[in-house]
């Protein structure tokens, strides 16, 4: 295996961290506003309030990564994506001081608008990952020097609108069972209502975007052909996760649904990785200027350079981060330091 | 208005906004470590309380750093396209590394410190906070190591793609050392890392870490002695106040007066590395010996009847030889110091310089060339003259606080100039924030007209896929948010300072796992109103 290949795989595995992690607490935001009741916003808000930011650095690290390994996917991706980023940032800006702000002041109307701005900025924020996902696989007119050649409007197709209402459904889904983990008693039981909504329609867009993927993508038949049997074990894999969670949740071991959860999002990107591989950023309608693990890779020496330092750094990182949630574990109690 | 200029306001808007925060976090978090050592060491109640009331403002601050820190994580690659192309092999690895280093250590550990109170025992609490401070320098020192990279780029070279490997990876050929890249490269031609260490430890490096982590501990400092001087000067929570002010005031003398040797240093590193820059801050129009040091005046550009600049015109007050002096560095000798050569900006860049990038130029011609290779220098003698006065000033009032509190003058607030000078304090918070602010523009403006000094230039970064509207657009939407985010953090911190730390014997009840063993099991601490810090 090449660097170019760790690199393809340690960048993957920084955004899979991101979905998995920033996925529950988007999800969260996106169910803020169905609860009406101050106190329990309040526990859904201190549910997240010790992990959040760190969440959020995943997805800064998987960019300055890409920077770093892939400058010119991390270029093009960038510039190319201007209109969608800059409302991205806009929706984690407020929804991360939303966060901050929202429980400082006791009237009405400070809260409610925080709340707003929490749920919108949540919602928006997974809408438009999803969407950037979808794009990249789907593919964005690019010329021979990978500069993007389109606008807003090429960004804005059915499939990539599809994967982002996916990605709603599914950090939805994630933030429930998240919240059914920290919450107890009546709480709880209402949340566990929500998962006979939430579940299904994550279920449905799951099944509609994995065949629209399979008979829709016609570059990545390639690679869907070459790979078809690690690829058949992965679906196969993916389906079985998300056949799992609403079994676990039915069975009343939430814990255990979240580890699902988590893990058919693993897979998802695995099944991404696998069928864009080596691709990093499609090209359509010239696919010879897609972007791939090799023509948009740093040299060799930074790459190498590169795993070392993440090779030391990462393990340190997933140890801390596995004490700090379990230092946190168990259910929310509010205190005079909470949000 | 075009790209270049709206990406550079939007760049300039966004970062100078971002970095009101990440100093004062820094700054809070080395006063949270020390208050938390003084309570491990004294067990005395005071400083546990300290050590939460700054957490609360403390926490406050990192949320918005981190929440506009994002937006510069994203702007390299929305707006400088083309520079992260040129340069990402290189400007990336530091970038990531800040990631994988910096901030995860800070934002895991801030869960523990923020919420971990009754999580966890008093000394993995005080490791938290270690580490979150040791986590903020780090991000401190590897984006400063990454922006010194683009004031002194070292430890790399430029490669041209003559071809393709049959896996798509570019054939790069070497080009010499001193290449000077054309327009048309840009898509051919980019920089990689010979040393990694070389790279990092640029000829600027060292100085600007230095000199960039004292300024936030002034920001944090001062923070500290401002509301803590207010608190006096209402005679509201007189314990905490005075206890807190004495930590500010001790940190903020200690800090002024080690910047004061930072800045020499630095200063004298810029005159070596970039005397073009030392030349416009300083206003310096002749090559000379015996240079003067400006103290406080004025710079404008000089123009002929077309309205080309020649050259600048300055007025200022200042000090005879003193330049070439600081420069030479040998203070205990300063007639010979003074005799050391300061380049004026009439005699840089050299003409070979400009000759190199305009071949055939007369010397008539290299006259009007050469004030395009200059920063806007009546802006940055500005920024740099005011950043001075300020640390100066930071100097006076720290030393003088110092000195009142060793006489106990600080404290009656019954004598009319004591009050003013507590006043004084109040206001202080806002002196190493716009000195630093001012510090960075004279940096990053003296850098100017070159992203990448003297190899790529600023014009030739952005994003070639992106139009003026675009910039427009998102620019005000910036604008909107972060005024509003400003006014929101105003009105926040002015509650909690409203609000202020528990003043009632409350404060002598400790979290359950803070108490000491004997006294386990729901029973408080016994009250030790007595127990008073030192004065």
């Amino acid at each position: 295996m090449d660097y170019n290949t760790i690199w393809f795989i340690l960048v993957g595995v920084l955004f899979t961290g991101y979905v998995m992690l920033d996925g529950f607490d988007l999800g969260v935001g996106i169910l803020h506003l169905f609860e009406k009741d101050d106190t329990n916003r309040r526990i859904h808000l201190n549910a997240i309030g010790p992990v959040w930011d760190g969440n959020e650095v995943w997805l800064v690290t998987g960019g300055g990564a890409l920077f770093a390994a892939f400058p010119e996917v991390y270029a093009t991706a960038f510039s190319g994506f201007y209109d969608a980023f800059m409302l991205l940032l806009c929706a984690l800006i407020f929804r991360a001081v939303a966060i901050e702000f929202r429980s400082k002041e006791k009237w009405p109307l400070w809260r409610k608008s925080w709340d707003i701005a929490f749920a919108f900025g949540s919602f928006l924020s997974a809408f438009l990952i999803g969407v950037a996902m979808g794009n990249i696989t789907w593919g964005i007119p690019l010329n021979e020097h990978h500069e993007f050649t389109g606008n807003f409007l090429t960004l804005i197709h059915p499939y990539s609108l599809f994967l982002g209402i996916t990605t709603v459904a599914l950090f939805a889904m994630h933030g429930n069972i998240y919240l059914i983990l920290k919450t107890e008693g009546e709480l709880q039981a209402k949340l566990r209502r929500w998962i006979k909504v939430t579940i299904p329609i994550y279920v449905v867009c799951f099944l509609i975007f994995n065949f629209w993927t399979m008979y829709k993508c016609t570059h990545i038949e390639d690679s869907l052909r070459d790979h078809m049997v690690e690829l058949s074990i992965l679906f196969l894999l993916t389906v079985m996760a998300v056949g799992a969670i609403p079994r676990e949740v039915h069975k009343g071991r939430e814990f255990r649904a979240f580890l699902f959860s988590c893990l058919q999002m693993a897979f998802l990107m695995a099944l991404f990785g696998l069928s864009v591989f080596p691709n990093m950023i499609f090209s359509t309608p010239n696919v010879e200027n897609s972007l791939t693990i090799y023509n948009g890779a740093s040299p060799q020496n930074t790459l190498q350079f590169m795993f070392v330092v993440a090779m030391i750094g990462v393990p340190i990182v997933l140890t801390y981060t596995a004490c700090v949630y379990y230092i946190f574990r168990g259910k929310v109690k509010l205190t005079e330091e909470s949000y | 208005m075009d790209v270049e200029i709206l990406s550079r306001i939007q760049f300039a808007f966004t970062i100078a906004f971002h970095y009101i925060y990440p100093p004062l976090s820094i700054g809070l978090g080395v006063m949270l470590v020390l208050m938390q050592a003084f309570w491990l060491k004294t067990r005395n109640p005071l400083y546990h309380n300290m050590a939460r009331y700054w957490t609360r403002v403390f926490g406050l601050t990192f949320a918005i750093g981190v929440a506009t820190g994002i937006v510069m994580e994203f702007e390299f690659g929305t707006n400088w396209a083309t520079y992260s192309r040129f340069v990402g092999s290189v400007f990336g690895g530091p970038l990531a590394i800040e990631g994988i280093y910096a901030f995860f250590l800070e934002s895991g550990f801030l869960a523990i410190l923020l919420f971990g109170w009754d999580k966890v025992g008093p000394k993995t609490h005080f490791f938290a906070t270690c580490m979150v401070a040791l986590g903020a320098h780090f991000s401190a020192i590897w984006i400063i190591v990454a922006n010194s990279w683009m004031q002194t780029p070292a430890g790399f070279h430029l490669v041209r793609e003559v071809g393709k490997n049959p896996d798509g990876s570019p054939i790069e050929v070497p080009l010499d050392p001193g290449y000077i890249l054309k327009q048309e490269d840009l898509d051919h031609v980019r920089a990689v890392v010979d040393s990694f260490w070389e790279m990092v430890l640029n000829p600027s490096t060292l100085d600007r870490i230095t000199h960039t982590v004292i300024g936030c501990w002034l920001a944090g400092a001062f923070l500290v002695v401002s509301i803590s001087a207010f608190y006096l000067l209402k005679q509201r929570h007189l314990q905490f106040a005075k206890t807190s002010l004495k930590f500010g005031l001790a940190v903020g003398c200690f800090a002024s007066l080690l910047q004061l040797v930072s800045a020499d240093s630095t200063a004298r590193g810029v005159g070596d590395n970039q005397p073009i820059k030392l030349a416009a801050i300083e206003g310096l129009a002749d090559t000379t010996t015996e240079a003067p040091l400006g103290i406080v005046g004025w710079v404008s550009w000089d123009k002929d009847a077309d309205g080309n600049i020649i050259g600048i015109k300055e007025n200022s007050f200042k000090i005879k030889g003193l330049l070439s002096i600081l420069m030479d560095g040998d203070f205990l000798h300063p007639v010979e110091a003074s005799k050391t050569v300061v380049q004026g900006l009439n005699d840089l860049p050299s003409d070979e310089f400009i000759l190199a990038r305009h071949p055939g130029a007369t010397p008539e011609e290299i006259k009007l060339i050469r004030p395009e290779y200059w920063p806007n220098v009546p802006v940055v003698f500005q920024t740099y003259h005011l950043m001075i006065a300020l640390g100066m000033g930071l100097i006076g009032i720290s030393v003088l606080g110092c000195i009142l509190w060793k006489t106990g003058h600080l404290w009656r607030t019954d004598i009319k100039w004591v009050r003013w000078f507590l006043i004084v304090l109040v206001l202080s918070v806002l002196m190493p924030q716009i000195a630093n602010q001012a510090g960075w523009f004279t940096a990053e403006m003296g850098r100017q007209p070159w992203i990448v000094y003297e190899i790529l230039k600023t014009s030739e970064g952005l994003s070639k896929a992106v139009i003026a509207g675009q910039v427009l657009s998102s620019l005000i939407m910036f604008a909107f948010i972060y005024v509003l985010l400003f006014m929101v953090f105003i009105y926040t911190l002015t509650k909690k300072i409203q609000h202020g730390p528990k003043d009632d014997e409350s404060i002598n009840i400790l979290p359950e796992k803070w108490r000491p063993m004997a006294l386990k099991g729901g029973r408080q601490t016994a009250p030790t109103t007595n127990d008073q810090p030192n004065d």
